[in-house]
């Protein structure tokens, strides 16, 4: 029989051990997560920071940089070139991003059908997507040639008028937006289907059974229940055709007639950094660009309560 | 059925923009520079000149740039599955003080734009001395706050029985990691795997800047310096952008129904 004091050294006995047992899983758990944590904080965070630090300064990269406030600032608001990208970035967002949300929504409806051949259909989508974009970015520029593309002959043929989709200065712009879209479409629908496969069936057997039209159950069940999805969908396509680069640079190329009506926000950074080693002034400017996308997430947010419904 | 029948037209138009980019560029990269410059412009090459594919292997030196980047992809791919699991796991399991905090840090990395980190990155990758060097392609690409996240979740839905019967046949800690949790989740650490070989196969502005000798260039940059010296060759261009795109075409079509999965599931999610 035990004694109360060697229960209760048994009992201390429990505590301690279980004391060390979690003592080894918070270490087992820190070195677990260190590789990432540390690389996150000297390739991610840090830089992330330093970013902001470095749009004060004027910095050529190797000597020491130098403060000079909102020196970088005033600059870029005088310059036509920063304000022409700010300008193009904006238009390619968005126009880009509700054509292509719109034409990947009405090929998700289609495929939504229980349609024969519908992997296959997905998968042609798709195939854009998986793509690397320089290479994207050449085809479609061969596929835009003036003289010899094949756009511009199949225009021909129907008697339509054949433009200079890349070099007619007011149109180039549009014509990479079409590209972009073509891009991303496949990637949109491949979200919008799977939100439309989690719409239950049963609201359609009701709305059926009231008499409802197609058309009445798309305003009335489909839509309002894919808009979590659409939201979703909005959100990240704006972020990244607001970082769009690949494309722009390779459809520029070496040209001087498309520098202008083609340069983004992130081709102005990667010019003034790493054409021109002004690195302050790069900085700014990637940190406008971050300000903006966080501004566009941040107005997303506010006003999804008014058209998006979480109830379903 | 009407309806029926004009959605494929609808569907089968649509895919055929989608497709022909690609069997243009096919066609072009096996025609003879004179025949792409015809007009009108000839469907099928009239002969087929597969020498435009080993004139891109002469004209640069495409076979380095090839194994560049699969040695970077493959080193990326590895070392974050590997790493952001590891975290995952911690994260998804085990306790230990600032947890939540640490982990909301991670998650804050995930709004900020790659290009903004850029020129930063730039300075500490010249102050290591790895500018030009496999390092700056490949170490800050090992780490991934969104596959730290996407594994998290999706361990945080494997049953904590298995763990705990585990536990108790004595398994250790990164035996359960790697015995019970790692075999359980193939889904998610596919569908990272392919997001990962997709994202730095196809990436541009880093390798772009991060690199100056041909003999680093992986192939998106290799491709883009090919079209400035070779601007208007567009049979040998296209050759080029074939061979660059080809890999991942095919692992698309083999992999496609991890990759869609791993998509759907982040846009249910939110």
């Amino acid at each position: 029989m035990e004694t109360p004091l060697a229960q209760r050294r048994q009992k201390t006995g429990l505590i301690s051990k279980r004391k060390k047992r979690a003592h080894q899983e918070a270490i087992w758990a820190y070195l677990f997560i260190a590789p990432t944590v540390i690389g996150l904080c000297i390739f991610y965070m840090f830089p992330a920071v330093a970013s902001f630090a470095l749009s004060f300064t004027k910095w050529n990269g190797i000597s020491a940089a130098e403060y000079i406030g909102l020196g970088n600032i005033i600059a870029l608001i005088q310059d036509s070139s920063f304000i022409r990208s700010i300008v193009n970035t904006t238009v390619f967002t968005i126009v880009s991003v509700p054509l292509s949300v719109i034409i990947a929504m009405c090929i998700s409806l289609m495929l939504n059908q229980r349609i024969k051949g519908m992997v296959v259909y997905r998968t042609l989508y798709f195939l854009p997507v998986v793509t690397m974009p320089v290479a994207v970015g050449m085809v479609w520029k061969w596929l835009y040639n003036t003289e010899y593309g094949l756009v511009n002959y199949v225009l021909g043929l129907f008697g339509l008028p054949q433009p200079s989709w890349l070099f007619n200065p007011n149109i180039a712009l549009l014509s990479v937006i079409l590209v972009y879209v073509w891009m991303t479409v496949g990637n949109n629908v491949i979200l919008l289907l799977a939100g439309l496969q989690g719409i239950s069936k049963t609201y359609y057997e009701a709305a059926q059974i009231d008499g409802a039209t197609k058309v009445n159950q798309f305003f009335h069940i489909t839509l309002p229940l894919i808009t979590p999805t659409l939201f979703f969908v909005f959100i990240t396509g704006m972020i990244s055709s607001l970082q769009v680069f690949d494309l722009i640079f390779i459809m520029i190329g070496d040209s001087n007639v498309l520098l202008e009506p083609l340069r983004t926000i992130v081709y102005g950074v990667y010019e003034s950094g790493f054409k021109y080693s002004q690195m302050g002034i790069a900085s700014a400017q990637a940190f406008l660009l971050f300000l903006t996308i966080l501004f566009v997430t941040i107005i997303q947010f506010a006003f999804q309560k008014k058209w998006v419904h979480y109830d379903g | 059925m009407k309806i029926k029948v004009n959605n494929h037209i609808l569907l089968i138009f649509g895919a055929f923009i989608m497709i022909i980019p690609f069997l243009w560029m096919v066609s072009t990269s096996l025609k003879s520079y004179g025949e792409a410059m015809q007009v009108p412009p000839t469907i099928l090459p009239q002969e087929w000149k597969m020498s435009n594919y080993s004139s891109v292997f002469e004209s640069v030196n495409f076979l380095k740039y090839y194994l560049n980047t699969i040695i970077v992809t493959l080193s990326r791919t590895l070392a974050q599955l590997f790493l952001c699991s590891l975290a995952a796991f911690a994260f998804a399991r085990l306790r230990f003080p600032g947890k939540n905090i640490i982990f909301i840090a991670i998650l804050s990395v995930l709004m900020v734009p790659p290009q903004v980190i850029l020129i930063p990155n730039y300075a500490i990758l010249t102050q290591l001395g790895w500018i030009d060097t496999f390092y700056a392609l490949i170490v800050p690409g090992m780490f991934s706050a969104f596959g730290v996240f996407l594994l998290r979740q999706f361990f945080m839905g494997i049953p904590k029985e298995l763990d705990e019967a585990a536990t108790m046949d004595g398994c250790s800690l990164f035996g359960i990691y790697w015995k019970i949790i790692l075999p359980n989740s193939t889904p998610a650490l596919m569908a990272l795997g392919i997001f990962t070989i997709l994202a730095s196969w196809n990436d541009f502005l880093w390798p772009l800047v991060m690199t100056n000798s041909a003999d680093m260039r992986v192939l998106s940059v290799g491709i883009a310096a090919f079209q400035g010296q070779y601007a208007t060759d567009y049979p040998l261009l296209m050759a080029g952008a074939v061979m660059s795109t080809i890999p991942m075409l095919i692992m698309f079509i083999f992999l496609q129904k991890h990759l869609i999965t791993g998509i759907a599931l982040q846009g249910v999610r939110r």
